[in-house]
């Protein structure tokens, strides 16, 4: 099988995916922080359209030295991908959920090649 | 070799917000239900709701009280008249990370029915469901309204928005109806006036409401609705505002809690003070507080029983004995830890006792997969959960082919 060409590099602003359609199977490719990851559009919860969802950072608690809480607030290192069928979390590096790294999503590999953008299946 | 191929096609929606259309959003859903054969199946589908303050305006011209009725249209407030809920504190969606609890506003141009018929369609057969049960959901805090002839005339008005809009219209949609229990001499009323009407299959108790619903003043209800052979549901809610609700500082603790505290509560009194022995042919059942709680209460109840069972003198069995014979839907199915979801269900009889729920369009929904793909099932429990059992309990007709 051939990789799959997404589109070009330059099609992607920062933050902005593509879900596309090959026989079937969906596949999500995002771009956050210059990076490219692409994953099946099947949650690994309860089968859901996980890639057609939105991007949150991560939400963290805002601990003081004391421990008290300060809050909340979002991380700036960690990005989301939510389902938009029931709100699981995935982190957009790994495809895991970041408290049962057991449950993630299938990742594909991307290959940038030429100022283009591919997804090896 | 990387190559550029012309096979690959962009999927028609590349992001899910409040204007998507029911089927796209459930599309995953309808490829789960053909990959499964559920056209072999009978899907009972106990708990969907439609969001009744979208055409609230429609209901208010169901108040039967004139007066009321003349105020509650001629109103122009933008929040719903007379209705009490926690609309400012709803925060399902997840801060919109769930855009189909958010709204759904997508384009429906059939005509010919309303267009909450043609959503609960949509889902019907993105899902694979063959009946579908619709509740309303703002309306689950109405047990806890200041004034009583409220409940009872917001309750009353419902009953007839959905008999004359949702029932009416598709014999495969079924709704068990507002019972504004906190009036019995009214709810003995709505069970005479709309317990024949197309599509009732039961009532339901709203359960959040701090009455004791095994006082003497309730008997003649529950007598009615066995002589009828009607079931009865306690569908649970939350209300934040209960004391014990308000240590919560997350909409996830509190509803993780409230739903299951006052079905908790009132299952606990039903079985003590013995309503399963003065009403045998009563079926209950107990609706949306998933089912871990229930070995929990059983495994309790029974202990404390038997430590002071002369303060329980209506039983002649043990507590857990008349909880596996009551009813429960599935959802939110707590399905973590598969060991004990398998003794949950060996404990309450899931076989012949467990209902599938969607809880469709609410973000915790289940789809009947939750149900199929648990591999300790028999094909047998599977069917009898997913519908079979449903059709029995209400005497539905088997749909065409299955």
């Amino acid at each position: 099988m051939p990789d799959l060409y997404v589109g070009s590099e330059a099609d992607f602003d920062e933050r902005s995916r593509k879900v596309i359609v090959k026989d079937g199977l969906e596949i999500g490719v995002f771009r956050v922080n210059g990076n490219f990851y692409a994953y099946e559009n099947h949650c690994a919860h309860q089968g859901g359209p996980v890639c057609q969802g939105q991007l949150f950072q991560k939400v963290e608690e805002n601990l003081a030295a004391d421990r008290t809480s300060l809050g909340m607030k979002f991380s700036e290192e960690h990005t989301h991908i939510v389902c938009p069928w029931h709100g699981y979390e995935f982190d957009i590096e790994t495809g895991a959920v970041p408290a049962n790294r057991k449950m993630r999503l299938r990742k594909f590999e991307v290959k940038l090649r030429d100022g283009d953008v591919y997804v090896e299946i | 070799m990387a190559q550029r191929t012309e096979e690959i096609q962009e999927a028609p929606i590349q992001r899910i917000d409040v204007h998507t259309d029911t089927r796209e959003i459930l599309a995953n859903a309808r490829q789960q239900a053909l990959e499964r054969n559920y056209q072999d199946y009978v899907i009972f589908d106990i708990d969907s709701h439609h969001v009744e303050t979208v055409h609230w305006h429609e209901v208010c011209e169901y108040i039967e009280d004139p007066v009321i009725r003349s105020q509650a249209v001629t109103s122009q407030k933008a929040s719903p008249y007379g209705l009490i809920g926690d609309r400012g504190l709803s925060y399902q969606d997840v801060g919109g990370r769930i855009p189909h609890d958010t709204a759904r506003n997508e384009t429906v141009e059939e005509t010919d029915v309303h267009r909450d018929v043609v959503l609960t369609r949509r889902a019907m057969e993105s899902i694979g469901i063959d009946y579908m049960v619709v509740f309303p959901t703002p309306m689950l805090s109405l047990g806890t309204h200041p004034q009583l002839h409220m409940e009872v005339l917001l309750g009353r008005a419902h009953n007839r928005w959905m008999v004359e809009n949702l029932l009416k219209a598709d014999n495969r949609i079924k709704s068990m109806l507002y019972l504004p229990i906190s009036d019995p001499v009214a709810s003995l009323k709505v069970i005479e006036d709309f317990g024949d009407e197309p599509g009732v299959i039961g009532f339901m108790v709203t359960s959040v409401r701090n009455k004791a619903l095994h006082e003497n003043q309730y008997m003649k209800v529950y007598a009615a609705l066995e002589e009828r052979g009607l079931p009865l549901a306690f569908h649970g809610g939350y209300y934040w505002h209960e004391p014990a609700m308000a240590l919560f500082n997350q909409f996830v603790g509190m509803h993780c809690v409230a739903f299951v505290l006052w079905n908790l509560v009132h299952l606990v009194n039903w079985v003590l003070n013995g309503l399963p022995e003065r009403f045998p042919k009563l079926k209950v059942m107990w609706i949306e507080s998933g089912i871990s709680w229930i070995p929990f209460i059983m495994q309790r109840l029974d202990n404390e029983y038997l430590l002071r069972s002369s303060e329980a003198p209506a039983l002649k069995r043990l507590p857990s004995e008349y909880i596996r014979e009551m009813f429960f839907s599935s959802q939110p199915m707590e399905r973590n830890n598969l060991e004990a979801l398998e003794l949950t269900m060996k404990m309450m009889k899931a076989e012949t006792q467990l209902l599938y729920a969607s809880d469709w369009p609410h973000q915790d929904f289940d789809l009947p997969s939750t149900i199929f793909d648990l591999p300790f099932l028999s094909d047998t429990a599977k069917r009898n959960i997913l519908g079979e059992t449903a059709l029995k309990l209400f005497n539905l007709d088997r749909p065409n082919g299955k």
